[in-house]
């Protein structure tokens, strides 16, 4: 059976990836999972300088899910270039680096010192997060401005550039189109949705940060619609994410419209769930005599049209 | 790769010693890395609802037989409902994770400070260093002193506090590491510490061995989600930056934790 994938001009060995910041810089998981089953590893997100983060505590669960404000802690470009990105090249995978900056030339700066490492298959660039310049308004909830900033950097690489999605938006549909416009060769979505905490005892916010992103099981139905609504959208490849657990979960995003899948927090629940949900994705194949896996992608029958 | 760190163990006991307070008993299923006093496992229930739906960490309280020990109070939804599993439970554990305690030379005497739950992590310390190590356990009451009888065996000397004064001297535990100090403190001794409480205690600690040239060690603790290092969800501010207490820690000197209130 045929497992690969086409993300724009990126060619995946199998439909799964780990989402950006579950799965450090594949290192802290290469003792349970060999790095080189994985359609691709999607690092940690990295910025031009070095992030300190926000101070604890990051995290808390809440029902099916956790809200985690670790805020971009993140060793810099040029430390994951010398320290990390080597141990990656040891692995048949497809490497993608997360990315994002605080301004538009920060970004573009941060594209241009990626592309010209050896090892880097594909950037993914994350529009979750606050423009310094323009009063901390998010990249990815205007279109204009996520119109420019995929532009600038789209002009920065050469590289298959991957734009990820914020689901903190009124309709996803218009920064889908805004990134594809800009030249955008493919989109992952969705990214934490923006939630809070409160312990009622001290009154006070569980997280230092008071907002944190959701993920984990609780926003699988939120991210199936969203992902559904941009495969209707928009004409790019898709990696689906959002509470993936098992390969039905996954099955279920690419039947949306998602040519690959991220395993993200399940990675903090079993190590190895990236490599089951491949498992599963190929036991689902067989028994439904599906001999390549791109083509159940967008295969939701349904007699309503979008 | 090797799955060695990640495997499932049988529920032998799940002992409730007080209301808030459980021994919980675990036999791994398959071959387990030996532990190290100072380390932890995050322990999961696998619950198919995603309740719990992240693993908890706990620190080894003991490695006895065949089997790995926790000792953990009651505290949050995810205690609550591991407190529910009994005999024949399977779960799913990560580790031994972290760091752990370095040894003391052969001329350093080893002090082992603990507040409440705060045993736990230091029991099994307590057990390598029999015959050398003096313990300092303070409890808000004599219910919640555990295995004062063990600690005895292992302790060169044993000091036990109540906040209520049930048992013990009446008072915190770090009074009591005080006038241990004045009393015992000579040209030629050189202490190291070894302490898990909650965070008051850290401080009044602090306050004794700051500027004294005490090598002071404490154990952390945190909410994790990967217990790895990946996740960042858990790091303590340090005077080097944030540090991962699942990874770099849980035992850190406390003088990288304190500093900014010292």
């Amino acid at each position: 059976m045929d497992l690969s994938v086409s993300i724009g001009p990126l060619r995946l060995k199998n439909p799964v990836v780990t989402a950006s910041g579950t799965f450090g810089y594949g290192e802290e998981y290469s003792e349970f999972i060999d790095l080189s089953s994985l359609g691709g590893v999607v690092v940690k997100g990295l910025s031009l300088l070095p992030k300190e983060g926000n101070p604890p505590p990051r995290i808390t669960e809440t029902p099916a899910g956790m809200l985690n404000a670790v805020g971009l802690q993140n060793i810099g470009i040029e430390r994951f270039l010398r320290e990390k990105l080597p141990f990656l090249r040891q692995f048949d995978t497809s490497v993608i680096v997360n990315f994002f900056g605080d301004s538009m030339d920060e970004y573009s700066k941060a594209a241009e010192s990626l592309s010209s490492a050896d090892g880097i298959h594909a950037l993914e660039m994350n529009i979750s997060c606050p423009n310094k310049q323009a009063g901390w308004c998010i990249f990815g909830t205007d279109p204009k401005v996520t119109f420019e900033v995929v532009t600038a950097v789209r002009r920065s690489t050469h590289l298959p550039l991957i734009v990820k999605l914020s689901p903190n938006v009124t309709d996803i549909r218009v920064i889908a189109r805004a990134a594809a416009d800009a030249g955008a060769d493919a989109l992952s979505l969705i990214n934490t949705i923006t939630g809070m905490a409160i312990d009622i005892r001290t009154r006070r916010p569980v997280l230092a940060n008071i907002t944190g992103g959701l993920s984990g099981p609780a926003i699988k139905p939120v991210a199936l619609r969203m992902v559904w609504e941009t495969y209707n959208a928009v004409n790019l490849p898709l990696i689906g994410m959002g509470g993936i657990m098992n390969s039905d979960d996954a099955i279920e995003f690419m039947l949306a419209g998602a040519s690959a899948v991220a395993v993200g927090t399940a990675n903090f629940i079993r190590p190895t769930a990236p490599v089951d949900v491949l498992k599963g994705i190929e036991k689902y194949m067989a028994e439904h005599a599906i001999p390549g896996i791109s083509a159940i992608r967008g295969g939701m029958i349904t007699d309503r049209k979008p | 790769m090797n799955l060695i760190r990640y495997f499932k163990a049988r529920i032998s006991e799940n002992r409730q010693l007080n209301g808030e307070h459980n021994l919980l008993t675990l036999v791994p299923l398959t071959g387990i890395n030996e532990p190290e006093p100072g380390q932890f496992y995050m322990t999961g229930t696998g619950a198919c609802n995603y309740d719990p739906l992240l693993k908890r960490p706990f620190s080894l309280f003991r490695r006895k037989n065949n089997s790995l020990q926790i000792l953990y109070r009651i505290k949050g939804r995810g205690t609550s409902l591991i407190s529910g599993l009994g005999e024949g439970a399977i779960v799913d554990m990560l580790g031994p994770l972290g760091n752990s305690y370095p040894m003391p030379a052969h001329n350093e005497t080893p002090l082992i400070i603990a507040g409440g739950i705060g045993i736990a992590p230091l029991f099994s310390l307590a057990e390598r260093l029999a015959g050398r190590a003096y313990i300092f356990y303070g409890a808000r009451t004599r219910d919640e002193l555990f295995f004062l009888a063990e600690l005895k065996v292992f302790a060169k000397g044993l000091f036990i506090s109540t906040d209520d004064g049930s048992y013990g001297e009446k008072g915190a535990i770090i009074a009591v590491l005080n006038d241990f100090l004045t009393r015992h403190s000579s040209p030629v001794t050189r202490h190291l510490i070894y302490a898990c409480g909650p965070a008051p205690m850290f401080e009044s600690l602090w306050n004794v061995v700051r500027g004294t040239g005490i090598k002071t060690y404490v154990t952390l603790e945190e909410n994790m989600a990967c217990g790895i290092g990946a996740c960042l969800g858990c790091v303590v501010n340090t005077g080097d930056g944030h540090k991962s207490v699942c990874k770099e820690g849980p035992v850190f000197l406390i003088n990288d934790i304190l500093h900014i209130t010292g």
